[in-house]
């Protein structure tokens, strides 16, 4: 996210403040600066590049950076930097480059096997078959929704400080076709897409989804909140997680690596962004909407950021060390959505643990580290330092606290129960992961749950 | 072999509008750059460095090293200080 956030800054100190300004990146992002300063209409904004990582490195061997060659153009680096303040500038760097981008409604006709090949070499599948979007079937997609196909559904982007893209009604229901969705999940993927949560999010930290459904809809449409929820096992949470993913990388203009995807290692669960139904009938709890404030008769879809788990089995006599030792050991920025068999739910339940609130509640006080490790944490020192110094709790206080003193872990806000399975082990895991910070949604107030009613 | 017709499955692009770049400098001697630390780990220490290396080598051009407020948000506060005290700035390092 920092290199279109530097490159979104530059571009403000050039055109509204007057000042010619510099960008230096990571070498790594080349290609994702050059389209951003591209579609912000910039596309000759001043910029350098060092090489990585600039992290972990000592101010030595960043002397040696600056000192060195630019990686990018080959040149020496500070003469590069100014070379650009001090260059003369020509008519096209004053003006800058207006265009705009125009998206057919249909692709000229040919074979299937040539539309096949088009898909996926201009990256508009996830390198496995789709089901090609004709009109015929289109129309019969949406027919599951009640809305124009000419509806503006919502914004994406791949992140912040690249363009919103639009899309609509009819947009998601060609992404649904291509996913092997059928026309009674719709509402469904449209209540996804219109959260305006990419499933393809550009981070470098691979973040990818976890999609909960509550409500009556899963049985409507026959998800399964039992044996094999999160595997290759039901229809509807396949395809409906597959298409989430699909529509988001066609409408948000692309997830191209190194362009509009810059996750270092990827994530598998993107494959169908983890979706299934809440075990709500198996649960001792209340549903994870009804939690947060929905109705029990409401349908609804929680789009969480995940990027990995710890599994284990059983709530066993040291289950406190447990539950201390797996997510202690996880990143306090993150967050944990627990996922519980319906046996492991009923066990902490029996613990007195008679709603998840409680729960959360001791793991926020229980689950603690070292001030100093919290804070040594790469996504805690780059992302939480900002709110400390502004003052903003409780980040404030521990940030001023001894660095061996021991901190939360995580926030309530930060903890989430679902129950999910069919209770022939009693298997359960820490997903470390999160709801959207929201400094990241495309508004603040946007939800994580959202309703599906409202796209029938 | 037959063909079909599908539907395109992208979104809708914005229009781009265009943004010039601000007018460069009339040489080094003398004018003042704003070092911009972006907030992001070590990007302090990169920008000491090049401050270092602009005071061995182009010892006429006057620097500060400053630190946008969060990353994640406009610092109009800055960036009117740098319009007003400064003559160019450099902002890193984006990650």
């Amino acid at each position: 996210m920092c290199a279109p956030e530097v490159s979104g800054h530059v571009m403000t100190l050039e055109t509204e403040y007057g000042v010619p300004t510099v960008a230096v990146h990571g070498a790594a992002f080349a290609r994702l600066v050059d389209s951003v300063v591209q579609v912000n209409g910039m596309p000759r904004a001043r910029r350098a590049y060092v090489p990585m990582p600039v992290l972990t490195k000592t101010p030595a061997e960043l002397r040696g950076y600056v000192e060195g060659d630019d990686p990018v153009s080959g040149r020496p680096f500070m003469a590069g930097v100014l070379e650009a303040l001090t260059r003369p500038l020509d008519a096209d760097d004053l003006r800058g480059v207006e265009f705009d981008r125009d998206t057919p409604r249909l692709l000229e006709p040919d074979t299937e096997e040539n539309l096949h090949r088009l898909f996926r070499d201009n990256a508009w599948t996830d390198y496995l078959p789709i089901v090609l979007p004709t009109e015929a079937r289109v129309a019969a997609m949406l027919a599951g929704t009640s809305h124009a196909p000419d509806e503006i559904v919502g914004q994406m982007r791949p992140t912040g400080f690249r363009e919103l893209w639009d899309f609509t009604v009819e947009k998601v229901a060609v992404n649904a076709v291509m996913a092997g969705a059928e026309p009674e999940y719709l509402p469904v993927i449209l209540a996804l897409a219109s959260s305006g949560m990419t499933a393809r999010q550009s981070s470098t930290s691979s973040m990818a989804n976890m999609v909960v459904v509550n409500g009556p809809i899963r049985d409507e449409i026959g998800m399964n909140s039992g044996l094999g929820a999160l595997g290759p096992y039901n229809q509807a949470n396949a395809a409906i997680g597959r298409a989430f993913g699909l529509l988001s990388q066609n409408v948000q203009g692309g997830s191209v690596p190194g362009l509009t995807y810059m996750g270092a290692q990827g994530n598998n669960f993107a494959y169908n962004s983890l979706t299934f139904a809440e075990n709500e009938e198996k649960s001792p709890w209340e549903p994870y909407h009804v939690q947060h404030g929905f109705g029990a008769d409401e349908s609804t879809a929680t789009v969480f950021y995940v990027w990995g788990n710890v599994w284990t089995e059983g709530v066993r006599s040291r289950w406190e060390d447990k539950l201390k030792a797996i997510l202690g050991g996880q990143d306090p920025f993150d967050g944990s959505i627990l996922v519980l068999d319906p046996l492991v739910a009923r066990s902490f339940y029996d613990l007195g643990f008679d709603r998840k609130e409680k729960l959360i509640d001791w793991i926020h006080e229980n689950v603690r580290i070292p001030a100093g490790f919290w804070w040594e944490n790469f996504t805690t020192r780059n992302l939480m330092h900002e709110l400390a110094e502004q003052g903003v709790e409780p980040w404030s206080t521990y940030g001023s606290v001894p660095p061996e003193q021991l901190i939360p872990m995580f926030e309530p806000d930060n903890i989430h129960v679902v129950v999910v399975g069919g209770s022939s082990n009693g298997q359960w895991s820490s997903f470390q992961g999160r709801t959207l910070d929201a400094r990241f949604r495309n508004a603040p107030t946007d939800p994580a749950t959202i309703s599906i009613d409202r796209w029938r | 072999m037959a063909k079909v017709t599908v539907l395109d499955p992208r979104g809708y692009a914005p229009k781009i509008t265009a943004r010039g770049l601000a007018p460069q400098l009339d040489g080094l001697d003398g004018k003042t750059v704003y070092l911009v630390d972006v907030g992001w780990e070590n990007c302090d220490v990169f920008m000491h460095q090049m401050q270092g290396w602009l005071g061995e080598h182009e010892p006429r051009v006057r620097t500060e090293v400053v630190r946008w407020r969060d990353q994640h948000e406009p610092d109009p506060q800055l960036c009117e200080r740098i319009r007003h005290d400064g003559d160019a700035a450099i902002l890193g390092v984006g990650l």
